[in-house]
């Protein structure tokens, strides 16, 4: 028991159908990103310096649903959010409404080291990003061909679902509305109301546990595809999508609306705090009794070196490394 | 068993030496909110429906920040927040940045019945307000001009104030003193068990414009489950970090504490000075407890208890209605 861990996440809710070449995509960089937060940890950084230094390389990679490569908004731009979570002293920072930071969770870092607030938002926050000078570019930055490609899939996916009147291709076409409509080649699988095809892997998020046995969590996300402007998710809420105590740090993935009403970040660390149930219990018990029919997943450190993951959707792209050595990268 | 309502008008640094001018409106506002509440749940209102229309009235009394008597920012506007949630459904709504919508509770509610997401805020919030037609009105209806002094003095002093602050040494006292209005909340359960929670504020006086703070967070400041209904008032930095709200029913939950046992675990856990909350519970409990100086508040249970209070009960000049 003991020693520094660390686990990632590039979101819960997987396409079954993801092609192998994204798949492969996916792990090289949950790989890639988990070696430096490894070894920021081996050098001693502070738990919370490595959660923000992960996630600012997930948020900089397109893959992923942060930063660049985010959900884009029903008008087609990109509003981001992010929070980060300092469980010596339950410090904590948030941001919504971003839309051109290039690096959301080390804008709620600053809310956090530097304002006397935990939360800041859209105009407020774009002004205060430009007083802390970080580095700012322009909205059409985050925006990925790939994305405005989802975006008009959702917008039909809402059409086809409430208009009875647009024709219905055949089920035996390869286009990727007629997978949309049958909801047969995806196996009915839907998440937020939309079939999981539209869903480019998703939120990411940075638990660790530094060698002073110090917990921290990060969670940065464009939040959901075709989303009204304004909507804010759980990934900045304090509770919802992240959170660190003394105990342990979750980061969370997946229905926003429904992790906002199970709390769920919270809940794992007060099933262990409150009812005295160890990480993995913690995790397992707060997807199974918490969730109501909520899908989503979710990556957890304890101050005690232990990793735990869970989620009920179908795969999560995730990885974690271990003082002892230990290494996994997976999907599914 | 029975019905029980609990409602707040902010805990903070309430000074003893409020004047009358500053207390009387106040303990009117807090009484009249409270036999609406209990008319509302006497007629089998749902909870949901009496928290909102508690926290509707509360934002429309100028002696509060919520609303009409928003604190301002320190651009000199208002930036509202506000949330709802229903204990049955765990369903919730929640507001932030808002401008001109008379009523933000009923905004939030809104966003819970009518939108696939929970929370809205700025510009996207003031549109979806347009759009769903509520009731908007120019700053001018907000704005009030002991908020403006309350601003003035904030920025000679140069600090954030939470919602009550003793009077700044060198300031010029204004009449009602300084700082007596704080974010408002109201908490219901009906005969049946079912609970209800709301909060609505105009935030901290001289906040950054973008500042949200614990109210339209769920577990922060405002939760409801199958345990209890809570709405918190404070510092919100501080309410935020400790997820005050979830914590009360947690522990309720996981640890088998009683309402008033978890209220008071959480507030006595929270830095002194920095938080207060109203919350009751499925079989009709009530709590009220506070760890600043004094907490607006209010509440009336079936079997005809009813107090209604600023500081700790026993202080002189607290007004108290035991068992009749």
């Amino acid at each position: 028991m003991g020693g520094w861990a660390i686990a990632v996440h590039g979101g819960a809710g997987v396409d079954p159908k993801l092609p192998e070449e994204r798949q492969e995509e996916a792990r090289r960089v949950l790989r890639r990103c988990l070696g430096v937060g490894a070894a920021g940890l081996r050098a001693g950084l502070p738990a919370v310096d490595v959660v923000e230094m992960v996630v600012r390389e997930l948020e900089t990679d397109p893959v992923f649903n942060s930063g660049r490569g985010s959900a884009l908004t029903q008008e087609g731009t990109v509003e981001m959010e992010a929070s980060i979570m300092d469980g010596r002293g339950r410090r904590c920072g948030s941001v919504s409404g971003l839309t051109t930071v290039k690096n959301p969770v080390s804008l709620a870092r600053l809310v956090m080291d530097r304002s006397p607030h935990s939360y800041l938002a859209f105009h407020g926050a774009e002004d205060f990003a430009r007083e802390q000078e970080v580095e700012v570019v322009d909205n059409s930055y985050f925006i990925t061909d790939e994305n405005v490609r989802m975006l008009k899939l959702a917008k039909e996916a809402n059409r086809i679902v409430y208009d009875y009147r647009v024709p219905v291709p055949s089920a035996d076409t390869c286009s990727a509305s007629a997978g949309l409509v049958g909801a047969t080649t995806d196996g009915g699988l839907q998440m937020n109301g939309l079939p999981i095809s539209i869903y480019a892997p998703e939120t990411v998020g940075c638990v660790a546990v530094d060698s002073g046995g110090w917990c921290a969590a990060a969670t940065s996300t464009g939040g959901l595809m075709n989303k009204m402007s304004g909507r804010i998710g759980d990934s900045p809420l304090i509770g919802s999508g992240t959170y660190a105590c003394g105990a342990c740090a979750v980061s969370c993935t997946g229905e926003g609306e429904a992790i906002i009403r199970s709390t769920l970040a919270r809940d794992v660390a007060a099933l262990m705090e409150y009812k005295g149930l160890g990480l993995q219990e913690a995790v397992d018990y707060a997807l199974k009794e918490r969730l109501d029919e909520g899908k989503a997943g979710l990556i957890a450190v304890s101050r005690n070196g232990e990793v735990a993951y869970g989620f009920n959707t179908v795969g999560m792209f995730r990885g974690c490394a271990t003082e002892d050595g230990f290494m996994d990268v997976a999907i599914w | 068993m029975g019905w029980a309502i609990a409602l707040h008008g902010g805990a903070g640094d309430i000074p003893l030496s409020l004047p009358a001018e500053g207390r009387a409106p106040r303990e009117a506002a807090l009484r009249h909110c409270l036999e609406l509440g209990v008319a509302a749940l006497k007629a089998n209102r749902p909870p949901l429906d009496v928290v909102e229309l508690v926290v509707r009235e509360l934002e429309n009394s100028p002696c509060f920040n919520a609303g009409k008597g928003s604190v301002l920012t320190t651009n000199g506007t208002v930036e509202m927040e506000a949330c709802i949630m229903d204990g049955n459904t765990k369903k919730c709504g929640a507001v932030s940045g808002l401008s001109t919508v008379v009523n933000a509770i009923s905004l939030a509610r809104l966003v819970m019945e009518r939108t696939p997401h929970i929370y809205l805020a700025f510009d996207g919030a003031e549109a979806f307000a347009r759009e769903q037609g509520v009731e908007t009105a120019h700053s001018s209806h907000f704005i009030t001009p002991e908020n403006v002094e309350r601003l003035k003095n904030a920025k000679e002093a140069k600090r954030v104030q939470i919602d009550y602050t003793e009077p700044i040494k060198g300031a010029i006292p204004s009449s009602i003193g300084d700082s007596q209005i704080g974010t408002v909340g109201c908490v219901a359960v009906d005969g049946h068990g079912i609970l209800a929670s709301a909060t609505s504020t105009g935030g901290l006086v001289n906040k950054m414009a973008g500042r949200i703070g614990d109210t339209p967070i769920i577990g922060a400041g405002t939760y409801a489950n199958s345990y209890c209904a809570v709405s918190a008032t404070g510092k919100g930095e501080s309410i935020i970090q400790a997820t005050v709200a979830r914590d009360v029913a947690a522990l309720m939950e996981y640890k088998g504490l009683s309402l008033k046992e978890a209220a008071a675990y959480v507030i006595e856990r929270t830095p002194k000075g920095n938080v207060g909350l109203v919350a009751v519970s499925a079989n009709g409990e009530v709590t009220m407890p506070f760890n600043t100086t004094g907490m607006f508040r209010a509440c009336a249970t079936e079997d005809g208890y009813s107090e209604i209070g600023i500081w700790p009960s026993g202080i002189n000049g607290d007004l108290e209605y035991p068992n009749k």
